[in-house]
């Protein structure tokens, strides 16, 4: 069964936009992004007008590849002299005889899943940075406005035109998609999961206030690594594992944040809430990804995140397991972050005051400086150490870097429970 | 009860494919709805944007536009209500006033021979 952290017909225009300009590419040539964009737009546009009188066809995506084929192939006519397309198919669309066959063949249903891996390796593009690698995605593949992609980041429309228009550039002089051969695909495949971890992190914690926002972004990282899943190049252990965290982590966004926009911690979750079928997705995919010789970052976050999903309470959550899963984080992908979060470990396992020692050794604790939840990890356990004064300082320094409005109640409801006194942050 | 045309008129339909899917499914909310209260007597149908015009003694044919693109005919529906006042009512929940676009009611003349 796949996750289905969105309705399957829900975002349907947006999907079908991602896979069809990923096939249009490939026809017309990375340097015609546009072009094919305009198409798809056309055949949205003529889907709408039919749409609205005759209702929602029996199988859309056939509908809107249909539209989208003609215009295609009538673009492709009236081009042809003036544009070269894509190099590997100019002979064919050339004459009339093959043209219309080669369009047909290329807007096959096998083919176009591959499309869409493809054009995801290569907006994964290494002349691109990680923001503008994600943006791109979200723009490209997942059919996002500018618009929406700036307020899926909470930055302006004019700084993702501009992060987007430059890294078009960059996709553009590849000229073609991506190849999906052995070798360029696993040199690529690392950048793939890391613009798809950071895409769903970004849903998970990022800035964006609107939980349905977070919700969608997750959703589409979800709905991408599924796709990765299904190619045999790119179904490695490492992109199970990347499936399994994204389930797993999925499955507690309705108990994160609630349904009136406030958030939760772990400790304070109301766990009945969270989504049974991708935990056992999650489970499902973690151990298929227990394979290979490779043991990646993926894997141990997923195996943290399924003793969490295991545990019935936060007590009775395998603390000393998580500690030792976190030393094997830290020993293959060391941050500062991490040390954190084993250090929040260390003071389920052992009380608040090891909690707070284990911090006081991070590694690069000054590359924390801006980050909310290092002073209100402090804030919490100095709490819980009957220390409320100073737990109340760290708060408002937490609070003073909330990121959103999310956040920042959520950290105003800390400082309430240190002048109550109170260190349980169960409801 | 009396036959109206909706003349659906302008609006825009751009928009990123979420938005696009949003309108959709407001239009086909709403053609249910007028269905479900038995006001709709024939769903109609889009026009295409393009087309011809004859005009004058000359018969002379140019291409649209036949008015200003905000005012095109994108499409009709023919429905049923009691008065032209019922009918303007209807059409209110047209979601194209949110592309701003507009609605033209006119009535249907009766012919009774």
């Amino acid at each position: 069964m796949e996750p289905r952290a969105v309705e399957p017909d829900e975002h349907l225009f947006r999907h079908e936009a991602g896979r069809m300009v990923a096939v249009l590419t490939r026809l017309f040539g990375v340097h015609n992004l546009a072009l094919a964009e305009d198409v798809v737009q056309d055949a949205f546009c003529r889907a709408l007008e039919v749409w609205k009188f005759r209702g929602v066809p029996e199988n859309p995506s056939a509908w809107l590849m249909a539209t989208a084929k003609h215009r295609a192939i009538d673009v492709l006519r009236r081009e042809r002299t003036a544009r070269t397309f894509a190099p590997q198919l100019g002979r064919f669309l050339e004459s009339e005889w093959t043209l219309a066959p080669v369009v047909h063949e290329l807007l096959g249903a096998a083919a176009m899943q591959d499309d869409e891996l493809r054009m995801m390796f290569s907006c994964c593009h290494p002349g691109l940075a990680e923001p503008a690698q994600i943006a791109l995605i979200l723009h490209i593949l997942c059919g996002f406005s500018v618009g929406e992609v700036a307020a899926a980041f909470l930055s302006s429309t004019a700084a993702i035109e501009k992060r987007i228009t430059r890294a078009r550039k960059v996709l553009a002089r590849s000229k073609k998609l991506f190849e999906l051969s052995a070798t360029d695909c696993s040199t690529r495949l690392s950048a793939v999961h890391r613009a798809l971890y950071l895409l769903f992190n970004e849903g998970y914690h990022g800035a964006s206030a609107e939980s349905a926002v977070r919700v969608e972004l997750c959703g589409e990282a979800l709905r991408l690594a599924g796709l990765l899943r299904r190619h045999p190049l790119t179904a490695t252990p490492a992109t199970l594992a990347l499936g399994a965290l994204m389930c797993l982590h999925a499955a507690r966004l309705p108990g994160r944040v609630d349904s009136s926009g406030e958030l939760h911690a772990l400790f304070e979750q109301n766990r009945s809430r969270w989504d049974r079928a991708l935990i056992a997705e999650g489970q499902r995919l973690l151990d298929l990804s227990a394979t290979g010789p490779e043991l990646t970052q993926y894997h141990v976050e997923a195996a943290i995140a399924s003793v969490h999903v295991r545990a019935q309470s936060p007590e009775e959550t395998a603390w000393e397991r998580i500690i030792s899963l976190y030393d094997t984080l830290m020993a293959i992908h060391p941050s500062p972050v991490v040390a954190l979060n084993r250090a929040i470990a260390v003071a389920q396992y052992q009380g608040p005051d090891r909690g707070l020692e284990e911090i006081r050794t991070i590694d690069g604790l000054d590359r924390l400086a801006s980050y909310p939840f290092y002073p209100a990890a402090l804030g919490e356990l100095e709490l819980r150490g009957g220390r409320p004064t100073p737990a109340r300082d760290h708060f408002c320094k937490a609070l003073a870097l909330a990121r959103s409005p999310m956040e920042r109640r959520f950290i105003e409801r800390r400082i309430g429970a240190c002048l109550i006194g109170d260190c349980d942050p169960q409801e | 009860m009396s036959d109206f045309l909706f003349l659906y008129r302008g609006g825009d339909s751009s928009g990123s494919p979420e938005e696009m899917q949003q309108n959709m499914q407001k239009w086909v909310a709403w053609m249910k709805e007028l269905g479900d209260s038995g006001h709709l007597k024939a769903i109609g149908n889009p026009l295409e944007p393009g087309g011809k015009v004859v005009k004058g003694k000359q018969k002379s044919i140019t291409d649209g536009p036949y008015a200003e693109a905000k005012d095109m005919v994108g499409g009709y529906t023919l429905i049923e209500a009691k008065d032209l006042t019922q009918a303007a009512e209807l059409s209110k929940g047209c979601p194209i006033f949110e592309k701003d676009g507009f609605v033209e009611v006119r009535p249907i003349m009766q012919i009774n021979m």
